[in-house]
């Protein structure tokens, strides 16, 4: 099996106003579904979530503050899974919670180093 | 703190006492010998312990029990070790050395059995057997061969193999022992955080050896748990080893052994949870499990055995709630996220029809792709139970034809029995 990367991707704010209880209901939703992958033994790691702010380095070494303009939807976070093939890894990606918020999920073959 | 483990030793007559004490002095007076002598010498403390309870057993039946049992043992044991190094001056001379290292107290004569000996000695052996030159099956043996003082016809029997591959394997992991050169020591602590999860391991597959194998001799199973529960009782005991993985470790020990009388019918048969009497499920056990648990949630790690006892915490409370099964779900997500099993895989998915409904678990069991495994299709099976009565009889017929035990097949058998009915009807 292969390693693929998710990244999820989402409007930065779309749990801002989220009551607690929407809040905890939306974490559940991550758990059962990365439960799920790990269930089937095709996790090979979690990854992180990400802090929506940031900053990026330009050429020139040129600083400007994140959200970027580029990517409407902010990068949330990162996991990466086992599957044979890149349409395995993206039946995987189905029912991610980022989805049901407008968010995405892009899903690349890692090339070992 | 007292443990539940020991019986009492007064109403025993000598036939029901030899053997009890076996069980109970024999692996800590050896422990202390073979300390002494080093793994080279192991099997001189063995002769020497086995010696010991040879005589007991031929005076005791002639002149009757002596006053205190266990020191007459020990008394024993320490002047045939006594004789043994006097009358062997050539291996003394080879390996004064070594003996003077590992036991200061041989200058003076005196062979050290009091308890806190017993245990540091216990304990430097559980790290030399557990020790990961050898693999977990041979680490296994070894440490109810040489920690337990279980015989290799009785670790064949608690295996379900025969006794030549047990005795191959036995001496095998001594050989490895000893041409590894592994001291019988109290590890140093940077040693201790190293070597500890292997430890645990194989304490903890040596409880599920007990718990979970398919052998019908329960009495058989029930000693490899409390053996199991004494030697991680005995890590928690010592302050370097009193660890909060080691404490989490023996609280999920505690849960689980807490049903060994209730998921045993009288015919021997198996007993599913929901079908337990919770009137024959041990309060006290229950209880130092909690006492473990708490012990077990100082710092901030988060081992596999504390998932693994929280999730038998729940499971000490009988009835279904939603949050109780929420609770177990979401520890399985996280179990499974540090370590994959078939059979965590199934008892999520099984929690997960709990807490979320069927219809979910149900895609989420289909993409589990266990299909030599009975327990997949007995999961199914129960899955399907009132959602498509016919599909759930199919998995239960697969499940019942991969099933390799007797007690498992019964319990298969039973559902299939109900499901019947119900299309009959």
């Amino acid at each position: 099996m292969k390693d693929f990367l998710f990244v999820f991707r989402a409007e930065p704010n779309s749990l801002a106003n989220a009551s607690p209880d929407e809040m905890q209901a939306m974490t559940k939703r991550w758990m059962d579904w990365i439960g799920g992958i790990a269930a089937q033994n095709k996790l090979t790691n979690r990854g992180n979530r990400l802090f929506p702010s940031g900053k990026v380095v330009k050429p020139g070494n040129v600083i400007t503050d994140g959200p970027y303009s580029e990517i409407k939807e902010s990068i949330g976070g990162y996991s990466i899974v086992k599957a044979n093939s890149l349409e395995e890894a993206a039946e995987l990606a189905k029912g991610c919670p980022a989805l049901s918020v407008g968010g995405s999920v892009e899903v690349r073959e890692i090339n070992e180093m | 703190m007292p443990l539940y483990f020991c019986k009492g030793i007064r109403f025993m007559k000598e036939t029901e006492l030899i053997p009890h004490l076996f069980r109970t002095e024999y692996s800590k007076i050896v422990s202390v010998l073979y300390k002494l002598f080093g793994i080279e010498h192991i099997e001189i403390a063995e002769d020497i312990v086995s010696d010991t309870f040879l005589l007991a057993s031929e005076l005791w039946g002639l002149k009757g029990l002596p006053e205190n049992p266990t020191a007459w043992l020990y008394t024993v044991a320490k002047n045939k070790t006594k004789d043994y190094l006097k009358h062997h001056s050539v291996f003394i001379e080879k390996v004064s050395k070594d003996i003077k290292y590992s036991a200061p107290l041989f200058n003076e004569a005196e062979i050290d059995l009091s308890p806190k000996n017993i245990n540091d000695s216990q304990l430097a052996m559980m790290f030399t057997v557990c020790h990961p030159c050898n693999p977990a099956e041979v680490q296994i043996g070894l440490a109810l061969n040489l920690l337990c003082g279980f015989g290799a016809a009785e670790i064949a029997n608690a295996f379900l193999t025969n006794k030549e591959v047990i005795y191959k394997r036995l001496q095998r992991g001594r050989e490895k022992l000893r041409t590894e050169k592994i001291k019988i020591e109290q590890p140093v602590l940077s040693e201790i955080n190293e070597r500890l999860p292997a430890v645990l391991i194989t304490l903890y597959l040596l409880f599920n050896e007990g718990y979970y194998s398919s052998n019908e001799d329960v009495s058989l199973r029930k000693d490899l748990c409390l053996e199991a529960m004494r030697l991680t009782y005995l890590l928690v005991e010592n302050d370097y080893t009193n660890k909060p993985e080691v404490n989490a470790l023996l609280s999920l020990m505690c849960f689980h052994s807490s049903r060994f009388e209730a998921r045993t019918g009288e015919d021997g048969s198996s007993i599913l949870y929901e079908d337990q009497d919770t009137k024959l499920w041990d309060r006290e056990l229950i209880e130092k499990g909690e006492f473990f648990l708490d012990r077990a949630s100082v710092g901030n790690m988060l081992s596999k055995y504390h998932l693994e006892a929280a999730i038998a915490y729940w499971h000490t409370h009988k009835e279904d709630s939603q949050q109780k099964w929420e609770n177990i779900l979401q520890l399985y997500n996280q179990l499974l996220q540090i370590e994959y099993s078939p059979i965590a895989a199934l008892n999520r998915t099984f929690a997960l029809a709990k807490a979320n409904g069927k219809k979910e678990a149900i895609a989420e069991a289909e993409k589990l792709n266990l299909f030599d495994n009975h327990l997949y299709f007995t999961l199914l099976g129960n899955l399907y139970t009132d959602v498509d009565n016919v599909k759930a009889l199919k998995h239960y017929e697969k499940a019942l034809s991969l099933s390799g035990s007797n007690p498992g097949k019964a319990i298969i058998a039973k559902s299939m029995e109900k499901l019947i009915m119900s299309l009959a009807s």
